[in-house]
């Protein structure tokens, strides 16, 4: 706090790199958080409500991005989606002509990544709070399991997507490690703010402390918002 | 119409093997001690739960066919089905509860609040038709389920336990609701419970269930003549002793059951076999000593419970085999009869009723 530069805050905020990596913030972290939903919800609810051998493992593996250093995970992802030698990536470059590393799409990749496993443990408390009785209720009186999931399951729900999409859209926001080493450091491409801050620490400090500011409180208004519904 | 159950139903490792008919027009009780399997049961014709063996059929249609692969989905049967813990939508008002039905068949909105409101007036609840189901009384909260399960006029209505939930006061009111509600009603009509005077009083035909099978069907007067098993008798409040009758004498055998003897009279013209004996509590004398009399069958034992029913009380004694009493309260009080007495109790043979196993 003591550290803001408050009388240049306003020039700092406004520069052509705070606005730019700001914008690529808010819409990385939006399609990450809304990807995490949705490939989230069909696995929370397998994790659920089904069971197969080696479920352990698959949450375990779900789970990992979360403990492991979010570098680690953009090495991991360079090894399967990097153009040159990725498994993936490299197939992807010669048949399509798709590179995926320093484009906005890679930053949106490694924000999900390590956002995904949060979505995921969020929508299974969710799923495990629910009475399956009252879909077994709704299905006897004549609802088709999409309109089961649309009047029932979501919308009983409600406060654990509500934390499932801010979860992870916080996470993907000041996603730095994963992006830097797997997308890069872009500007306009893949420099969302976290990335922002770390060149303008070695150029001009006064920038760097105000963009941190207002990552904190943007992170403090997610708090807020969330009312305690997760961490109660 | 009719609906005709023929199924075996597996739960874990709990089976339920089910046979009966049901008439439209006509109600059913499916009545069995907790446990017997009524829920399974339930779960399988509402489409919850498919079958491992057999078929459900309710006239033409098919709702299951185990042999075929046939089921038809709990969303697509012509089912109301009345939960025990009635299971409505905390997220949705009454009036959108009662809708649900309606909504998920594609009727558009307007029409389906103005039906669902329609409803929820003719069962008293105008002024409640807003409140989500935590600020309903268990009255209300009844009525609305009940009114949720009706409103798309289904051919079959199954309710499972609809008075459980509630308080003596609320339960004889909403018995009578049911009641009426049943009478209008012109499909088959299903209501499982456990509590026999709910059944007598709400059926016409009861199912009597236990450990998983049905194990006697018939009019409440017909299982009142000749209860099968020794819950159907406890049921209609007599005692009952399956066993072997073998030949004592001219015009007597004895009926060998796992937990003692009696002496009991032989049928004429009867070849000898398995047998169930009944005997009405009444017939039994209770005494302090042992009695001098004609009874062919004196048997002593602990006094386990004593319940009265205004002036007369139905005394259980653990003797072999386990008996029910029934005598005055004067007895009773003269007696000394309490929990843990020892007591003599003695009947006549031809008092025992002997009917086929």
């Amino acid at each position: 706090m003591l550290r803001t530069p408050w009388s240049r805050i306003g020039e700092i905020l406004t520069s052509e790199t705070a606005l730019t990596a700001l914008r690529l913030s808010l819409i990385v972290a939006t399609t990450a958080a809304a990807i995490s939903f949705i490939l989230g919800f069909p696995l929370a609810w397998v994790l659920v409500r089904t069971t197969f051998p080696g479920k352990t493992f698959v949450r375990a593996v779900v789970i990992l991005p979360l403990v492991m250093p979010p570098v680690v995970a953009g090495v991991g992802l360079l090894a399967a989606f990097g153009r040159r030698s990725g498994l993936i990536g490299s197939w992807l470059y010669e048949w399509f002509g798709i590179q995926l590393t320093f484009t906005t799409a890679a930053a949106v990749l490694a924000a999900t990544f390590v956002s995904f496993p949060l979505a995921v443990l969020a929508l299974e408390a969710g799923l495990r709070g629910l009475d399956a009785r009252l879909e077994d209720a709704a299905s006897t009186l004549g609802a088709s399991r999409w309109y089961v999931l649309r009047r029932v399951t979501l919308p009983l729900m409600g406060p654990q997507i509500a934390a499932a999409l801010v979860l992870s859209w916080a996470r993907a926001l000041g996603e730095f490690g994963a992006t830097i080493t797997f997308a890069g450091n872009l500007q306009g491409r893949t420099q969302t703010l976290p990335l922002a801050v770390f060149e303008q620490l070695q150029t001009d400090t006064d920038a760097a402390f105000a963009v941190s500011m207002l990552l904190i409180l943007l992170a403090f208004a997610v708090i807020l918002s969330l009312r305690g519904r997760f961490l109660r | 119409m009719t609906l005709a159950v023929d199924v075996t139903a597996t739960r874990g490792v709990f089976e339920v093997r089910a046979a009966f008919e049901a008439e439209a027009g006509q109600t059913i009780a499916l009545l069995g001690p907790n446990g017997s399997g009524k829920s399974t049961l339930v779960s399988t014709i509402a489409g919850l739960l498919p079958p491992t063996e057999g078929r459900i059929t309710l006239d033409d249609t098919v709702l299951d066919d185990a042999e075929n692969d046939l089921h038809l989905p709990p969303e697509r049967r012509p089912i109301g089905v009345f939960f025990q813990d009635l299971l409505l939508f905390p997220h949705l008002s009454a009036t959108e509860n009662v809708a649900f039905p309606l909504r998920a068949r594609g009727v558009p909105k307007p029409e389906a609040r103005l039906r669902a409101a329609e409803l929820l007036k003719r069962l008293g609840l105008v002024k409640r038709a807003g409140a989500r189901p935590r600020e309903l009384s268990g009255g209300e909260a009844q009525r609305v389920a009940l009114a949720r399960a009706l409103v798309v006029e289904p051919e079959l209505l199954l309710l499972d336990e609809p008075l459980s939930a509630l308080d003596v006061g609320a339960r004889l009111r909403v018995r009578e609701l049911i009641r009426d509600e049943l009478a209008s009603f012109s499909g088959v009509r299903i209501i499982v419970t456990h509590d026999p005077v709910e059944a007598s009083i709400l059926a016409e035909r009861l199912v009597l269930l236990e450990d998983g099978h049905v194990s006697q069907t018939g009019t409440p007067e017909e299982i009142r003549a000749g209860p099968r098993s020794r819950y159907a008798a406890d049921l209609v409040g007599v005692n009952s002793f399956r066993g072997v009758l073998e030949r004592l004498e001219v015009g007597a055998g004895l009926l060998v059951t796992g937990e003692g003897d009696i002496v009991a009279p032989w049928p004429e013209g009867f070849e000898g076999g398995e047998v169930i004996g009944l005997l009405r509590p009444a017939d039994v004398t209770l005494s302090l000593e042992l009695p001098d009399g004609s009874a062919r069958n004196v048997v002593q034992g602990r006094v386990t419970s004593i319940s009265v029913e205004g002036e007369r009380a139905r005394v259980r004694i653990a003797s072999a085999p386990p008996l029910v009493a029934e005598v005055t309260l004067a007895s009773v009080q003269r007696l000394g009869l309490r929990d843990g007495v020892v007591t003599w109790a003695s009947f006549k043979a031809v008092e025992v009723e002997i009917l086929p196993a």
